[in-house]
């Protein structure tokens, strides 16, 4: 069966989607995110969509539920590359995404990521990049 | 050949004279068009019509027996739209070509009330359809600017321009309506991808007033730009914007908002690790050269 492959890189999962998400997809990713989180005790989860160029509400709630599982599991959640066409569809479905955090390309979002290990403990929710 | 065809040829330049004569003042306006202009305008429409009238289909203006007066009626409309005259006086201008005609139909046919009521009637007719051709022209010719001026607001009112690396600056002019908004928010995400830019200021000094829409609307593009990992930053509130923004009830907790350009573009740089440092103690202050930016360390 076709499934997105997430890669381990530290302490960090990285998942690049590079094929038109459907919906069982998306399912299935969700699955092994959180498996794959529990398995190696991932610190974050950097979610690589810059070539994903049709989006739906339904991959935006996935989108959302990977990050609200990953906090649950103790993950902080990066998605890094969304297109502006992707981005406006986004908002006018009235989908902000408002547990996401996000970034321009995948070296800001580990960058971002990095940031974050080090006051992991201490504030989960700090959004400033200090 | 139709009697009205004959009498305006007959007596071209007398009626031209008293069409010009009892033409209203209102309908002349000295003040936006020379008196050259209008003996040539009304000598061309008058042959014109002439030639219109004279042919076999008199009462078909859509015809192409009538193309040469539709064409000198639509120049007519489209210049006088241009030159600032009202859709009255532009159809006034035809209209007034009614009282001449009339008295030489009455003169010429006095002896035959046939003949003269037929004419007469052909030519009130006429000279309507043609009235409503100028006045539908003229609106279409504003119409036409209208929409070009839209196009031209639009294009002007929307430069994205980068203040630093990373550092883009959007200054709207004018009020933000939806067309607008989808433009300024492509725009922005264009740029924020070419120029790679993790902070967007959104300077909304130039908007005159800001509602629940405009607010709405402003949000939406600070909504997508995080979601490409842009943050936003709101300036130029003035403070009469700032009382409008809290007796709405608008929310604008999530987003930073600054009252001047300068403080949003400081904190941008705070937020990128940079600050700027004066080189010289003794240069003054609004001197480039003085100035500079530098990354801290870690």
């Amino acid at each position: 069966m076709e499934r997105i492959p997430i890669l381990r890189m530290g302490p960090f999962l990285l998942i690049t989607i590079q094929v038109d998400m459907h919906d069982k997809l998306a399912m299935q990713l969700q699955d092994d995110v959180a498996q794959r989180i529990s398995d190696w005790g991932s610190a974050g989860v950097l979610i690589d969509i810059s070539s994903l160029e049709i989006v739906d509400s339904f991959i935006g709630r996935m989108l959302a539920n990977i990050a609200a599982m990953s906090r649950v599991l103790g993950a902080d959640t990066v998605v890094v590359g969304m297109q502006p066409a992707v981005a406006i569809t986004l908002v006018e479905l009235g989908m902000s995404l408002p547990g996401v955090r996000t970034a321009l390309n995948v070296e800001s979002g580990m960058e971002l990521l990095y940031g974050t290990l080090g006051t992991f403990l201490g504030a989960p929710n700090d959004r400033s990049e200090e | 050949m139709n009697k009205l065809g004959e009498i305006i040829s007959q007596n071209e330049e007398t009626i031209r004279a008293e069409w010009l004569k009892h033409m209203t003042a209102a309908a002349q306006r000295a003040d936006l068009m020379s008196n050259v202009e209008l003996q040539e305008q009304s000598r061309s429409l008058l042959d014109a019509i002439k030639r219109g009238a004279s042919s076999s289909q008199p009462e078909d203006v859509s015809g192409p027996a009538w193309s040469a007066a539709r064409e000198s009626l639509q120049d007519l409309s489209v210049s006088r739209a241009h030159q600032g005259f009202t859709p009255s006086e532009t159809a006034t201008f035809v209209l007034s070509l009614k009282q001449p005609l009339f008295s030489h139909i009455r003169r010429e046919l006095s002896g035959d009330q046939t003949a003269m009521f037929e004419t007469l009637w052909t030519c009130t007719s006429l000279i309507d359809k043609l009235a409503l051709l100028t006045a539908e022209a003229y609106l279409a010719a504003r119409e036409e600017l209208i929409s070009r001026q839209q196009q031209e607001l639009m294009e002007l009112s929307t430069p994205v321009v980068k203040l630093w690396d990373g550092i883009l600056a959007l200054p709207i002019i004018g009020t933000l309506d939806s067309a607008r908004t989808q433009v300024v928010m492509e725009e922005l995400l264009q740029t924020v991808v070419a120029t790679n830019s993790k902070f967007a200021i959104i300077d909304i000094t130039g908007v005159p007033t800001v509602d629940t829409l405009v607010a709405q609307h402003l949000l939406k593009t600070i909504t997508a730009a995080r979601l490409m990992g842009a943050e936003c930053i709101i300036s130029g509130v003035r403070p009469q914007i700032a009382q409008t923004i809290v007796h709405l009830g608008i929310n604008l907790e999530d987003v930073i908002t600054k009252a001047k350009l300068a403080d949003a573009f400081a904190l941008a740089l705070h937020k990128s690790g940079r600050t700027v440092v004066r080189i010289s103690a003794t240069a003054g202050g609004g001197n480039a050269g003085a100035m500079t930016a530098m990354r801290k360390d870690g």
